[in-house]
């Protein structure tokens, strides 16, 4: 035995490789292309000799391992006889049951064209997935309008409760911050015609035909959307979705309409609430930061607020809030089954709810100026 | 439930079924039945198919090809009602429980009593408290599904399979993640469920001790060649298969 060393070593001695030094975790590794380059070039078998082997660990077994994986394609044989106890064992271990063909999955890099083709294909998919959704959506509409969906009312109620009065906190912090800052806004302009006295008029229309069913929609897409495709996801995942559906229950009634109802009754009663908190914090810099008479403003404000207006921010939010229910409720249903899918989950929930608000919001404004 | 003369047809069949994930082939060409009141056991290596297999006998999952029939009914030939019915006669034990975690456990048992059955409100809290002290659960009615262990979790799933008094119950790995005391209490209440309610029973499981202390019929998936390589008593099978596959299985690896 040589004397003990810090350093792991691997010689190379005709067809022999000498091995000698601590082979651990924790030290250095050693070069082996020596080593690797002598099994290639020789015949015959490879003896691997300890020649002072210290402590070792799963390294030593990696670099064995190597020697294994060179001499096989060199096709020569591996003597080991000669290294500590417990490293032929090991080795044979490793070996005893062969990789299984097929699984190793070689990432291939992709053309840019079968990308393309990839992308479309999975687009595609995600259409035909949210079209099936809707018509299924359409279905237990139907079984609800003939009084024979089956939920539970009490469900109906607890989504109502944590989609409306739980979310007014933030609805009227928003509503009031956004109401003044489309008053600061107005002012600049307006201060320059000597016109401040139109803030009132400016925020009046804004928040109603406007800003109260956008952020309001908003608001539910972040707080609303996501916790459905949250708790539908993880209910796919607990497999709970499986146990109505051989039920016989359809779980597009028992989980997605009361979700859905919840959204539609709530977010016009938001939406109200939005536009008169953001009127109040239009009013409150109008009044007191560029002194418009708090009886002007109010007059100003409402005169010029027809109920046609008024309807079609009721008509927007009331769109958004069914948009949301349905994009959190199908990313929830449509959900993988692991955590991870969960929170993608969630979040394509929130995306495609924001994408889909802006989108109708575009589309009612274009069909409410024609 | 009633006897049935010996000329009844098997209470479930299942012929050249075929399963696949899109245009993955997981198995095919399966084709046994399951009599009145077995204690049918669903094996093979991990990862061959048998919880896909239940989710087929269960109508979760359509098959490729091929049918299972439910006595004489074809589950997946017929119209929506006649699946509704088959059903209201089927009791599922998900891996995970699967109850609902927003219900408490006599919630939970009194969901399919309330969407079946004309009970008034008091007779189903007093069907689901029964339902939850057959399985030992008594006075656990308004826990919720989170604030109990594993495997009383597992057992309040079981009430819930049971609301309906099924003709057939489906397990899904039953004793996966239970000790082994639980899991030899769960047998024995298998056993003794088939023996007081009369249920046919079909069970995906690999525990080795469950199969030969509870199954009574039997058939082996086999991952590699796709297709059931064996089929009947477990306890026969094992020293009497002519695949050795299913021999080795039976044994541990110890053959």
């Amino acid at each position: 035995m040589a004397v003990e060393e810090q350093q792991p070593r691997v010689n190379v001695s005709g067809e022999e490789i000498h091995l000698s030094g601590p082979f651990l975790l924790s030290t250095e590794r050693p070069d082996l292309e020596p080593a690797a380059r002598a099994i290639q070039s020789g015949s015959g078998s490879v003896v691997i000799k300890d020649m002072g082997i210290g402590e070792w660990d799963s390294t030593l077994m990696t670099i064995v391992m190597r020697f294994h994986e060179e001499a096989v394609r060199a096709g020569r044989e591996l003597n080991l006889r000669n290294l500590p106890q417990g490293v032929q064992r090991l080795r044979d271990l490793a070996l005893a049951i062969p990789p299984r063909k097929g699984a190793e999955r070689k990432e291939k890099r992709k053309g840019m064209l079968e990308s393309i083709g990839l992308h479309a294909q999975t687009n595609w998919k995600e259409t035909i997935g949210f079209i099936s959704f809707l018509g299924e959506v359409a279905q237990s509409l139907g079984r609800l309008v003939r009084g024979k969906a089956r939920f539970r009312a009490h469900d109906v109620w607890l989504q109502i409760e944590s989609c409306g009065p739980q979310a007014l906190g933030i609805v009227s912090l928003i509503s009031v911050l956004v109401g003044a800052i489309l008053a600061f806004v107005g002012a600049v302009q307006l201060g320059m015609f000597n016109a401040e006295v139109y803030v009132a008029n400016l925020v009046g229309l804004g928040m109603v035909m406007e800003m109260g069913a956008l952020m309001t929609g908003i608001i539910l897409a972040g707080r609303t959307g996501a916790a459905f495709a949250a708790q539908l996801g993880t209910m796919q995942v607990n497999e709970e979705i499986d146990a109505l559906q051989t039920l016989g229950i359809p779980p597009m009634d028992y989980l997605v309409m009361p979700r859905m109802i919840a959204l539609a009754v709530m977010t016009p009663l938001l939406v109200i609430y939005a536009n008169t908190l953001g009127i109040l914090g239009g009013a409150t810099v109008g009044i007191l930061m560029l002194d418009i008479p708090a009886q002007v403003f109010f007059i100003k404000t409402f005169e010029m607020m027809t109920g046609w207006l008024c309807l079609q921010g009721l008509i927007k939010g009331c769109t958004f809030g069914i948009l949301v229910a349905i994009a959190g409720c199908m990313r929830g249903m449509n959900c993988g089954r692991s955590a991870s899918a969960v929170g993608q989950a969630a979040t394509s929930a929130v995306v495609s709810s924001l994408i889909m608000i802006v989108v109708a919001d575009t589309i009612w404004t274009l069909v409410f100026m024609i | 439930m009633t006897d049935s003369s010996p000329k009844s047809p098997p209470p479930l069949r299942v012929e050249e079924l075929e399963m696949r994930y899109g245009s993955f082939l997981i198995q095919s060409d399966l084709t046994f039945h399951i009599n009145r009141q077995d204690i049918f056991i669903i094996m093979g290596g991990s990862g061959c198919g048998k919880s896909t297999l239940l989710k087929h006998l269960i109508g979760l999952v359509r098959p490729a090809k091929g049918s299972v029939y439910y006595g004489e009914t074809d589950y997946w030939g017929g119209e929506e009602a006649s699946r509704q019915a088959i059903m209201q006669n089927i009791g599922i034990l998900y891996q995970q429980g699967a109850l609902w975690s927003s219900l408490t456990l006599a919630e939970n048992v009194a969901v399919p009593l309330k969407e079946y059955s004309d009970l008034g409100a008091a007779e189903i809290r007093e069907q689901a408290s029964y339902k939850l002290s057959l399985v030992g659960l008594a006075g656990f009615d308004d826990f919720y599904p989170s604030e109990i262990s594993g495997g009383m979790r597992k057992r309040a799933a079981l009430a819930r399979a049971l609301a309906l008094d099924p003709e057939f119950l489906f397990f899904d790995e039953p004793s996966a993640g239970l000790d082994p005391v639980s899991a030899k209490l769960l047998d024995d209440l298998i056993l003794e469920l088939r023996d007081t309610l009369g249920a046919t029973i079909a069970i995906v499981t690999h525990e080795l001790a469950s199969i030969f202390a509870i199954g009574n019929n039997s058939v082996f998936l086999d991952a590699e060649t796709k297709t059931m390589i064996a089929q009947g008593d477990p306890k026969h099978l094992r020293d009497h298969c002519p695949d050795p596959k299913v021999r080795t299985f039976l044994h541990r690896g110890e053959l």
